[in-house]
């Protein structure tokens, strides 16, 4: 990459030496340049995710073997079967609940430490962002002997309130809520320091002038500064929503699916379809009903980053 | 630049003890009281981690407190660093993160150069495109790619299932849009006349990348280079798909495979394994904070 990049300058500065002031050779040069550099990132994206994106769809027409052309057959078998509209249910309830208690926690958790005086400021950042940084993958194995059924600390300090041992994992609705809670967990680490940059973008003045007019503390809040920070929480929320939405290490170890499929989401299922049981074709189909939020949330996202662009 | 945006803000809002008011002083009592559940809720797992990697299975199975080591031990770090699975899982993981970082540094950084500073024909449209490329998530794309490799040794007679290397092809397509994305953002916010002024001079775009543009820029790319590390130290989904034999395997599908036999969990092994695989994301993170979370907030701050 490096040379290739070197070569038409080099060539272009030795050959001709007298007239190369020419503007329109320059800007020749220079796109050719940038053309070289951007060169490998267009090519990765394209073979690498571009293809396989639209090879996914063309995946989904197939049948098991994927030797005879299905048209939408992948598509009406899903519709037909219960466990998918349990997916779709629960995709939505995981990924909404998850998104709103992050939003929340990660607000909250900003304010306090934005209140705090600078000096020990650092230090608690770094403790509340643990959990983002450790992979969720060996994060989750901790929770998930956390929430072990018979020997679980959580079950074994709750006892001492007289709250029975709780399946954890085992049970449709406590299974849920476990999922939802890693997931959080995980997560709210990401909004808080994203709120937090934002918190610490809001001029000190607005808020003075807002006590000068005596303003509480909560009319503080609604008036500064959620309208400061609207942009940051809308970016925030649908980038987080995207992420959650097609979330796959939590639930593959936490619960694989179980029980009775009933914490399944759209990735871990096209898993358990598509590699586990071999028939790609259907997975990609069920992975494909991710891309309407996807497409979405991209859509509103592209407006903001745009729109903010051009204020600036 | 890092430190700006973190630091900036903060000593405003000192105000001298002594004279503060009375709401003031409570409101961050309230701060430091929920600041403190919140910091025990977010260190609760990798204390228990700890906690766990301390102990003899016998401790762990029996019916004590499980918050409190009895016995301390060492066994389980014993056992896990001397045995040669987990010894490989660990160089794996090591070797595809290295080589995906340096693979995603030499494709993005030139790229975001080129994107923040020479306008061309498509270049606006190619940077949304980056971004955009950002949001397609791994889970939509591990089938078609499963396929085409499949395809792919049809053809050619190269197997790339079941060989590590065939991460370094796929976490590129997580990274490198990601680390151009916030490199374009970073990039932008440097001085214009910096690099015009070697152009001037006669430097070629290239050097003007290698010797002023990317000395200036270094807390932007060492951003993207934690990222770059951590997202790829984490992966779960990819190697979990395209690699299945023991010696193939990277940290995180290792330690779930091999250590879970069936239903029997070895708790005292796994959270040492754990602990041990999210020890490098930490330390990084102990040292760099900062510019990690310069690099969180540039991606989505500066459009």
């Amino acid at each position: 990459m490096a040379d290739v990049a070197l070569q038409p300058n080099k060539a272009g500065a030795t050959q001709t030496p007298r007239k190369r002031s020419s503007l329109h050779k320059a800007l020749k040069r220079k796109s050719t340049a940038a053309f070289l550099m951007t060169l490998p990132l267009i090519l990765l994206i394209a073979i690498l995710v571009i293809y396989p994106a639209f090879y996914s769809l063309h995946l989904a027409t197939l049948n098991k073997s994927m030797q005879r052309f299905v048209g939408l057959g992948n598509f009406e078998f899903l519709f037909k079967r219960e466990t998918f509209w349990l997916v779709v249910k629960q995709s939505c309830i995981f990924a909404i609940t998850a998104v709103v208690f992050k939003a929340l926690i990660g607000f909250i958790v900003a304010h306090f430490v934005h209140n705090l005086p600078a000096k020990g400021q650092r230090k608690w950042r770094g403790m509340l962002l643990v959990p983002w940084v450790i992979p969720p993958a060996m994060s989750t194995l901790a929770w998930l002997w956390l929430f072990d059924p018979s020997y679980s600390a959580f079950n074994y300090t709750l006892s001492f309130f007289g709250v029975g041992p709780i399946s954890w994992t085992g049970e449709p609705g406590w299974a849920r809520f476990s999922v939802i809670l890693v997931n959080i967990w995980v997560g709210a680490p990401f909004f808080m320091i994203m709120y937090l940059a934002s918190l610490k973008s809001v001029p000190d003045q607005l808020y003075e002038a807002a006590a000068i007019d005596g303003a509480n503390w909560w009319q503080r809040i609604w008036y500064v500064t959620l309208p400061m920070m609207r942009n940051i929480i809308a970016i925030t929320t649908l980038f987080s929503l995207i992420v959650t939405f097609a979330n796959f290490d939590i639930v593959r170890i936490l619960t694989a699916g179980g029980p009775l499929d009933h914490t399944h989401i759209f990735a871990t299922w096209a898993f358990r379809i598509g590699i586990e049981g071999s028939d790609i074709p259907l997975g990609a189909s069920v992975s494909l009903f991710m891309v309407p939020i996807l497409a979405i949330a991209a859509v509103f996202i592209l407006r903001d980053v745009n729109k903010r662009g051009n204020e600036a | 630049m890092s430190t700006v945006i973190v630091d900036k803000a903060a000593p405003r809002r000192t105000v001298k003890y002594g004279s503060m008011s009375r709401d003031r002083t409570w409101a961050l009592r309230w701060s430091y009281f929920f600041l403190t559940l919140f910091a025990i809720f977010s260190l609760v797992p990798p204390l228990y981690m700890l906690i766990t990697s301390l102990k003899t299975s016998a401790e762990i199975s029996a019916a004590t407190n499980p918050w409190w080591v009895f016995h301390p031990t060492l066994e389980n770090y014993i056992g896990l660093l001397t045995s040669n699975q987990f010894l490989t899982f660990f160089r794996n993981s090591a070797f595809v993160s290295i080589f995906v970082v340096t693979i995603t540094m030499l494709i993005s950084v030139p790229a975001a150069f080129a994107l923040a500073r020479m306008r061309f024909w498509g270049s606006a449209t190619l940077a949304t495109g980056v971004f955009l490329t950002y949001l397609i998530p791994d889970t939509l794309l591990f089938l078609p790619l499963f396929k085409m490799f499949a395809v792919f040794s049809d053809f050619t007679g190269i197997q790339l299932i079941n060989r590590w290397y065939v991460l370094l092809i796929v976490y590129p397509t997580l990274t490198v849009p990601f680390c151009t994305w916030i490199m374009i953002g970073y990039f932008a916010s440097i001085p214009k006349e910096l690099d015009e002024a070697a152009i001037i001079d006669g430097a070629s775009w290239f050097q003007t990348l290698t010797r002023i543009f990317i000395p200036v820029a270094m807390p932007g790319i060492i951003a993207a280079t934690i990222f770059a590390f951590t997202v790829s130290w984490a992966q779960f989904l990819y190697p979990l798909v395209f690699t299945t034999s023991t010696d193939q395997l990277v940290l995180p599908v290792g330690i779930i495979t091999s250590l879970i036999k069936g239903d029997v969990f070895n708790w005292g092994q796994i959270m040492t394994g754990a602990l041990l695989g999210a020890a490098p994301p930490l330390i990084i993170y102990a040292f760099l904070m900062d510019y990690y979370i310069a690099g969180l907030t540039a991606g989505a701050t500066k459009g």
